[in-house]
């Protein structure tokens, strides 16, 4: 096995264990230890790449009982596109009666997942 | 005639309430956004006996007075007042020297069931109290108030009786023409006076000058407070044996079921009358004093800390005296302890000696006037039947906002009624956001319900003075 | 059955209860059920209950759905007063004021945040000072911001969620500020709440003054020494007009305090049983829990022996759990031999790896550190007292 040429640590973030990942990037490719299911792995391997996160935030109601709704993104986004995607949710306007998980726009900016209310929000 | 009073304190308030009695065209001007704000708002809150004050000066003229005022003036203007009584502690010879020294003070300013107590009575008394104690002097007519409640009461009244009460307005100027006061200027409006009553506070050096009138020097001497949620310390107030002119730290329960230990003594110079900031070195410094008298004294149910400012003069008196160079201007100034105690009798001799007698105004009583108001009922001191009754008429007093004290919606809404538009005049009114949880979670309820009562956008709530919004902007617009 | 509360434990209780037949009523203060979940939107609920990324008013409705229409709620509602000898509870709501029986009670009250005030930092008193709670919901639920440049005090879990959500919404957010030497939240909210934005982290220090007037203008923070006192020469300055405070939960128990045995929160038995046999209590009441799944799992759990013990099922026995070596924080107070026993603890200080014991139970763990809180499950062990540690291995 070659030498490490570069140790990381990281918390993987795919549940609330959080388990701290060790990776140890080498000659001979990348290894991860300290990960307490599969998904450790995947997770470490797409932080190495781009890093993916979920959205979560509000969307402008109208005509609703509640000012906002809180949404979030169905699938996890590049996280180097969440400023991109605020700019574009804070202009979102939904009227109201809304219902949880009612898609607000699909494919939202092309990402490749939707944004999803996550509350009701009953008509004033 | 017209009368324009300066400052909105216990002393303003309570001289407005009693001229709104008469024949006469009264209004009160207070530069902050609601009454009992400066002084008033953060002192020990003591209805003192009297028995600090040498003789010969006006402070214990007024002190003994305004003692016994109290308990008909807390019936009328309906805030609470319990004489719980209050005990100067001494832990040595010289100070139980001290002590007799008091008791014949005392008694010459004719402060009533004055006892100097054995340290066996003390402890049966007060349980908590350092056995170190050899005794005390005890005062039974010593008594606690919420002292901005004195204060609302009072302007309640005031404007019930026809008064003009204008919040938000900072007097900057006093014109003054032909030896005699003409009209006062503030950064809104100007108002023609015939007597201007100087009730500034701390401010009232600053106002006098304005005037052209003498002027009495104002310094702020600050005191810091720490708040406890509970009252398991002293059933009464405790005073150390005092020293270099003044009360020294206490230890009292309030009538919110906390205990105030407090205050420390700190000159500052006349251009900090804006500093109420707290100090670690003042914190700590009170809490090592009240741990003097209440040994168990912890620091594990702090619910807020504070300071306050208190006018203090060079002379150390009450500068209660109409203007001689100015006609109609009357300086109510340096007002320092134990200036709530005097309030009342302030208040009547302004009025009575000092517009009556010394300026030969003629006041006339109105045909009708009302001497006493209802400040806002708490279900909190109701019985379930009264609550219930109290439910059926207004469903909002079925809504509890503040959960740590039970403050309904109802309540909020009547003291907004009244006046109340920041968050802070909700809270002195009401007794809402004073628990332990300080506001954190019914502030924004109260806030809301402010703003749908008066109209006003969320984002212009304040928390008190101007400039403290209580949010600044929307999430989505 | 009377359940106070319809938080994650209230709303799990009044399930778990109605479940075994009992009529439940579920009250709460607010306007709605679901308590602090509503306002909690972000993501990371429910990975043990419904093995799923939830946000909080997503598992919220799950656990709404999972209620049976029997139950009877009341929203708006106020717990006056609870009379424990006559099993009675006094409601006060906008329809009016009335007295319920109950055979037996949920204490289901949650928390309310430790307050800037009572930390007695020096400085002035000026508005724009928030707790983490407040500032949620004024974002997340009345869409007001609170600020526009902010420094976060605490590290717990709210304190990163919100330095996020502040970020996010507009405004800037200077650093968080904790006085441990390691974080007091999750690792993974340390991660995607301040490390994906670069917003500083500073462990061990803490704010000792603010100054402003009457709005915040100046916050001052100092590093502090292994006792929490400030390094003098280690100032720092932060012009933010809002601080928002994270600095821990304090169970909300005045009402039931003055009968039932508590310590920081109400003392329970492993069935959620306080010291009064028809009062049960569950969720941060008892003790603060770092994950909403705990919660639902000891509410429901809590429910069921209340319902149990209503219909005259149920005994109810407190057997001693002493806390040993390494632990911090443990709960339950109490294990009752008839369900199986949970355990959760907080360890002393951090290790890599450890043998946890509950009774003559032995299990491995990794990474342990005080801020997060270790649950272990374990059939009802039959001894007359249980301990619990944790040796470093």
């Amino acid at each position: 096995m070659g030498k490490a040429k570069r140790i990381e640590k990281i918390k993987c973030i795919r549940c609330p264990l959080g388990c701290t990942l060790k990776i140890k990037i080498s000659e001979d490719g990348i290894e991860i230890e300290g990960n307490r299911c599969p998904r450790g792995v995947e997770f470490a391997m797409q932080e190495l790449k781009d890093p993916m996160r979920i959205l979560t935030t509000s969307v402008k109601v109208v005509g609703g009982k509640l000012p906002l709704v809180s949404v979030k993104t169905s699938g996890t986004v590049p996280r180097s596109k969440i400023h991109d995607l605020m700019g574009h949710i804070k202009k979102i306007k939904i009227r109201a009666p809304i219902k949880i998980g009612d898609v607000i726009e699909k494919n939202i900016l092309g990402l490749g997942v939707d944004l999803v209310a996550t509350r009701d929000c009953d008509e004033r | 005639m017209k009368v324009v009073i300066i400052g909105g304190g216990v002393i303003g308030t309570l001289i407005a309430r009693l001229l709104s009695f008469y024949e006469a065209d009264v209004t009160l001007i207070e530069k902050e956004n609601d009454v009992g704000w400066g002084v008033t708002k953060a002192n020990s809150g003591i209805v003192h006996a009297g028995y600090d004050d040498e003789p010969e000066t006006l402070r214990a003229k007024l002190v003994v007075p305004g003692n016994e005022m109290y308990s008909q003036l807390s019936k009328d203007l309906d805030f609470p007042m319990q004489r719980v009584g209050s005990h100067v502690l001494a832990f040595s010879d010289e100070e139980v020297k001290i002590l007799e020294e008091l008791y014949k003070r005392g008694e010459r300013n004719g402060v009533k069931g004055l006892k100097i107590l054995s340290r066996e009575e003390v402890l049966s008394m007060v349980p908590k109290v350092n056995p170190d104690v050899k005794a005390s002097l005890y005062a039974p007519t010593a008594g606690i108030v919420v002292p901005w409640r004195v204060a609302i009461g009072a302007s309640d009244n005031f404007v019930k009786n026809g008064g003009k009460l204008v919040l938000g307005e900072r007097v900057v100027d006093i014109i003054a023409s032909g030896g005699r006061v003409r009209k006062v200027v503030t950064d809104k409006n100007e108002y023609k006076a015939d007597l201007v009553i100087n009730a500034a506070g701390l401010f009232a050096d600053e106002i006098a000058e304005m005037a052209g009138a003498e002027v009495m020097p104002i310094h702020p001497r600050k005191g810091e407070y720490i708040l406890l949620d509970t009252q398991e310390y002293t059933p009464s107030v405790l005073f150390p044996t005092p020293s270099r002119g003044t009360k020294g730290t206490l230890v009292l329960p309030t009538l919110s079921e906390n205990t105030l230990i407090g205050p420390n003594a700190v000159d500052l110079s006349p251009d900090e009358k804006n500093d109420v900031s707290t100090t670690s070195e003042g914190l700590k410094e009170i809490y090592e004093s009240a741990k003097r008298l209440v040994p168990s004294i912890k620091l594990d149910e702090v619910l807020r800390t504070f300071a306050g400012l208190r006018p203090e003069s060079p002379q150390r008196d009450f500068f209660i005296r109409e203007s001689e160079g100015v006609w109609g201007f009357i300086n109510v100034a340096a007002i320092r302890s134990p200036g709530l105690t005097a309030a009342p009798a302030i208040a009547e001799y302004v009025v009575e000696d000092i517009i009556q007698q010394r300026l030969k105004i003629h006041l006339e009583k109105k045909k009708s006037y009302v001497k006493s108001v209802k400040q806002i009922k708490k279900v909190s001191n109701m019985s379930l039947d009264e609550w219930a009754e109290l439910v059926k008429k207004d469903e909002k007093f079925g809504n509890v906002v503040c959960m740590c004290w039970r403050i309904t919606e109802g309540e909020i809404v009547e003291a907004i009624r009244r006046g109340a538009r920041t968050l802070d005049s909700v809270k002195f009114r009401t007794g809402a956001m004073c628990g332990a949880c300080q506001g954190g979670r019914c502030a924004i309820k109260i806030a809301k319900i402010i703003s749908r009562e008066t109209g006003i956008p969320l984002e212009e709530i304040l928390t008190n003075s101007d400039g403290s919004n209580f949010v600044v902007g929307k999430v989505r617009i | 059955m009377l359940v106070v509360g319809a938080g994650a434990a209230g709303m799990a209780a009044a399930k778990g209860a109605s479940e075994k037949g009992a009529h439940v009523l579920l009250v709460d203060n607010e306007e709605w059920i679901g308590g602090i979940l509503q306002q909690c939107i972000h993501n990371g609920f429910g990975v043990h209950r419904y093995k799923k990324e939830l946000t909080g008013p997503e598992f919220a409705a799950e656990l709404k759905s999972e209620i049976p229409s029997d139950v009877e709620v009341k929203t708006g509602t106020f717990a006056h007063e609870i009379v424990p000898n006559e099993k009675r509870a006094i409601l006060v709501s906008r329809e009016g004021i009335e007295e319920v029986s109950y055979e037996s009670l949920v204490y289901a009250t949650g928390a309310r945040e430790r307050t800037f005030q009572s930390l007695m930092v020096p400085g002035t008193r000026p508005a724009g000072i928030y707790t983490a709670g407040q500032a949620q919901r004024l974002i997340n639920i009345e869409g007001y911001l609170p600020g526009k440049r902010a420094l976060v005090l605490g590290s717990g879990d709210v304190g990163l969620i919100m330095a996020r959500r502040m970020y996010l919404e507009g405004m800037e957010v200077v650093g968080v500020v904790e006085r441990l030497p390691y974080p007091g939240g999750l690792r993974r909210n340390v991660k995607q709440c301040l490390e994906d934005f670069d917003i500083p982290l500073y462990l061990s220090h803490t704010v000792i003054r603010v100054e402003g007037y009457p709005r915040l203008e100046k916050v001052i923070v100092a590093k502090v020494d292994g006792n929490f006192r400030p390094i003098p020469g280690t100032e720092r300055e932060f012009h933010v007009d809002t601080l928002v405070v994270s600095v821990g939960l304090i169970p909300v128990k005045k009402l039931v305090a003055d009968f039932v045995k508590v310590r920081s929160g109400v003392l329970v038995s492993s069935s959620g049983q306080t010291s009064v046999d028809s009062i049960f209590a569950a969720g941060n009441v008892t003790t603060i829990f770092d994950l909403v799944d705990y919660v639902a799992k000891e509410g429901e759990k809590a429910g069921r022996s209340a319902a149990l013990l209503a219909k005259g099922e149920f005994r109810g026995e407190r057997l001693p759990i002493r806390k040993g070596k390494g632990v911090k924080i443990l709960h339950p107070e109490w294990y009752d031999p008839s369900v199986p026993l949970s355990v959760y603890l907080r360890v002393e200080k951090p290790m890599e790896k450890a043998l946890i014991r509950v009774g003559k139970y032995e299990i491995e763990a990794e990474d342990l550190t005080p801020a997060e809180m270790v649950n272990v499950d374990v059939e009802p062990p039959c001894e007359s007292e249980v301990s619990v540690s944790v040796t470093e291995v």
